[in-house]
């Protein structure tokens, strides 16, 4: 029920509801946008039950991957 | 996928899990109120991964397990009249009422239909108009803003045959019931991430300060996981008790403000049930009074005032399970009398219980 | 028309023999009746898709020499999949491989098949010609053809538009042994291909979960990887083909069957992307979902690596990995994780797939 995956937006329909293909690994299913007006074409967004809750930030990404690497090379 | 095996990577959890064991000097239970993370720290084993002193404990962040027997039943007596098109989350499909389930009533002629989507329930009701579409609406306050959309969708297209049954549940005032309990064992909280996306992190602020325990926001990969603790543990050490933020790669601390306008617009706060614990103030959403045409209770003639609880007896002990006083495999019944395929309670039915999770990914048979 | 009796003596009663031409687009119930109407139905439809010659009707079994001292295979399959066409197969070429493979499984080159339809009435011919088309074809590929059959039809609302049951015989490989009496802790556990695909495939144009970039089905047949490995000399302890249930179900069957203990490593079976993203929108397993052109196949330690190099020989082995490894009593599979944790991979459990095999 929590269950929420990131994809990435293939297209997006404004209109009433702004909705648009979401793409997880290259499998592709009709998203409803509306939530996150500010995401477009290859952008990455959580899914969940048909919704884009939230859009994936690559800075903040980027930087919990450097701070675990960091970690990595602490005593191993 | 990018953004989900980046964050289940064996070094980077083996990393965590020895600062964990440097940072640690003494017994900390850490509490987590998600299924999902539940379901992920069964499913990679990650307690094995930590040092003997920090316990992990799981609460009732299972939104399919703390539904009431009696939603259940009117979602069953729904479904049992002709004109109505039950819709429905899979996972809700083997939850027990007082008798059956609504599988059962699917095979006994209910139009019972499984949905991944509240907006395939309103396509489904644009698309047979002589047919009363019920959507039984269930989740955390992560999946509101979905089904707070489809109600106001319904009501903008003139839809009269598109109605809701609300069950839903609000995390903080179930975490703040058990931080109440003076026999609590928990020292610091994982907060559902998911949840976090739409609402923000301060609601969390007041539960932090007056119950002086970290709460750390947390994602769900193994990785995700472990760097919540990571950061809980780091707290606990320092005797710091703040709402952090490990999960910043969707999480704002601001939330969606879209989202949460949307529910506020469509649903109200209520008192909620919850199965296995019992009712808990302002823990639930129903539909505001502006949108009541579209509450299905309301619309069927359902019974609204509170009934006798109506709990499955034969030893189960979920309810303790679900306030982390006793993890599943203290239960007796577990993996015995109890399985997923022949189920005493909730957390045994629902993938995401924390019962259905410890016995399908347990360390031998 | 019988013989008129006097009207003053008797009512006249008019038995008419001679049917009025059928609509020509579905299935009736005249068409299971064992007259005319059926014995159009096969002659212009069933038997012509099969390849068998016109009169080839005439007999209620077919005979068929057997080469002296072989060692014959017996396997019966029914498909009852919903719906009857998904990406990459459907339910005819389904019910060929199923059969075909089976076979395989014991170590045996398919030599005849049988074809039982059961047909709803109201069911559209031409879903019928495409579907036994399609048996046509598999049995081609297979290099098998099907030799009997039945057909029988079922009023309206009792039958969800086709069932297929196939049986298949075959002669088993000189000199293969090939059962779960024949594995031994030290074996190696190695699968032919990824896997999941044809349990996605279906699950995916169900209604209310399709997905746009469809992932095909694998339905194969794998006659060609069990020739690359006798061809190699490898000795063959066990194989099955993991269908509904998928991977975690055969290895806890054969688990069982031989009391051993099976260990496999997660990180280490193949799963294509789009149906790892598949499963985890959908929150499923891929190791519970049925594959319908793979193999496990247990051989000794010593053999795995010439196994493995014999099936990678072949583009349908391309992705062949080993996976795991047999230990000793008592019988159970465990699952290894990416991070080194274990657990026990049970069955799928109570899962109500619909329909997908």
């Amino acid at each position: 029920m929590c269950l929420a995956v990131p994809g990435e937006i293939v297209d997006v329909v404004e209109g009433d509801l702004r909705t648009g293909r979401v793409s997880f690994g290259g499998v592709t299913k009709q998203v409803c946008l509306a939530y996150v007006p500010e995401a477009g074409p290859g952008d990455y967004v959580l899914v969940h039950a048909g919704f884009a809750i939230a859009q994936v930030s690559e800075a903040h990404a980027r930087e919990t991957i450097e701070e675990l690497s960091r970690l990595e090379g602490e005593g191993a | 996928m990018k953004y989900v095996d980046e964050y289940r990577g064996n070094d980077a959890a083996h990393a965590l899990a020895r600062a964990i064991a440097r940072a640690t000097t003494r017994s900390w239970c850490i509490m987590e109120v998600c299924g999902g993370q539940t379901h992920a720290i069964a499913r990679f084993g990650l307690e094995e991964l930590l040092p003997p002193e920090v316990t992990l404990l799981h609460g009732p962040g299972c939104p399919v397990c703390v539904t009431p027997a009696e939603t259940l039943d009117d979602a069953i007596a729904l479904a049992a009249r002709p004109e109505v098109v039950l819709c429905t989350y899979g996972d809700m499909l083997r939850v027990p009422g007082s008798i059956g389930d609504l599988r059962t009533a699917k095979a006994t002629g209910g139009d019972v239909r499984v949905v991944y989507s509240a907006m395939d329930a309103l396509a489904l009701a644009r698309g047979l108009p002589d047919r009363q579409v019920v959507f039984l609406a269930v989740g955390f306050e992560t999946t509101a803003p979905g089904h707070a959309l489809a109600v106001y969708q319904a009501r903008r297209e003139g839809l009269s045959n598109f109605s809701l049954l609300v069950a839903h549940v609000l995390v903080p005032p179930a975490i703040a019931a058990i931080l109440q309990d003076e026999e609590r064992r928990v020292d610091g909280f994982l907060a559902a991430g998911h949840v976090c996306t739409i609402m923000g992190t301060a609601e969390y602020e007041p539960i932090a300060r007056r119950y002086r325990v970290p709460i750390v926001v947390t994602g769900f990969e193994p990785v995700d996981i472990l760097q919540g603790v990571y950061r809980c543990v780091r707290q606990l050490e320092g005797g710091r008790a703040e709402v952090e933020n490990a999960y910043a790669r969707v999480v704002r601390d601001g939330g969606n403000v879209r989202a949460r306008a949307m529910v506020q617009e469509v649903f109200a706060v209520t008192e909620r049930r919850w199965r296995g614990i019992g009712a808990i103030a302002a823990s639930g959403l129903g539909l505001a009074p502006a949108y009541r045409e579209f509450d299905a209770s309301v619309r069927f003639g359902l019974p609204q005032a509170p009934r006798a609880s109506v709990e499955i007896d034969g030893g189960c002990l979920s309810g303790l399970v679900l306030v982390g006083k006793i993890k599943p495999t203290a239960c007796p019944a577990f993996g015995t009398r109890c399985t997923p395929d022949r189920p005493l309670g909730a957390t045994m039915v629902s993938t995401e219980g924390a019962c259905a999770a410890y016995y399908r990914y347990r360390r031998s048979s | 028309m019988r013989g008129v009796l006097p009207i003053s003596a008797v009512v006249v009663s008019l038995e008419v023999h001679c049917p009025a031409p059928l609509p020509s687009d579905v299935v009736q119930l005249a068409h299971g009746g064992g007259g005319r109407a059926m014995w159009r139905l096969l002659q212009e439809i069933v038997l012509p898709a099969v390849g068998a010659g016109s009169g080839a009707h005439a007999h209620d079994a077919a005979t068929f020499a057997v080469p002296p001292g072989a060692r014959l295979a017996f396997t019966t399959d029914a498909s009852v999949v919903r719906p009857l066409f998904f990406p990459g197969g459907d339910i005819g070429r389904l019910a060929v491989f199923g059969a075909v493979n089976d076979l395989a499984a014991a170590g045996a080159r398919p030599l005849a098949l049988s074809l039982s339809l059961i047909l709803e009435e109201g069911l559209a011919l031409e879903t019928l010609r495409r579907v036994l088309a399609s048996v046509e074809a598999a049995a081609r590929t297979s290099g098998v053809r099907v030799v009997t059959g039945d057909t029988k039809v079922v009023d309206r609302g009792k039958g969800d538009g086709l069932y297929v049951s196939m049986a298949g015989i075959g002669v088993v490989a000189p000199g293969a042994d090939v059962g779960p009496w024949r594995i031994r802790p030290g074996d190696a556990l190695i699968v032919t291909g990824d896997v999941g695909r044809h349990g996605i495939a279906v699950l995916s144009v169900r209604e209310g979960i399709a997905f746009e970039s469809p992932v095909e089905s694998d339905c194969a047949p794998v006659t060609g990887l069990l020739d690359a490995l006798l061809g190699a000399g490898i000795e063959i302890h066990c194989l099955r083909d993991p269908t509904r249930g998928g991977l975690s179900a055969v290895m806890n069957e054969l688990a069982i069957a031989s009391e051993v203990s099976i260990v496999v490593d997660e990180a280490a079976i193949p799963v294509d992307a789009p149906v790892a993203a598949a499963c985890e929108l959908l929150g499923l397993d891929p190791l519970a979902m049925a594959c319908e052109g793979r193999l496990l196949v247990v051989v000794p330690d010593a053999d795995a690596d010439r196994a493995l190099a014999a099936l990678r020989s072949l583009p349908e082995g391309a992705r062949a990995a080993r996976i795991g490894r047999v230990e000793g009593a008592p019988a159970r599979v465990t699952a290894v994780t990416a991070l080194g944790t274990r657990h026990v991979l049970d069955f799928a459990s109570g899962e109500q797939l619909p329909r997908i095999c």
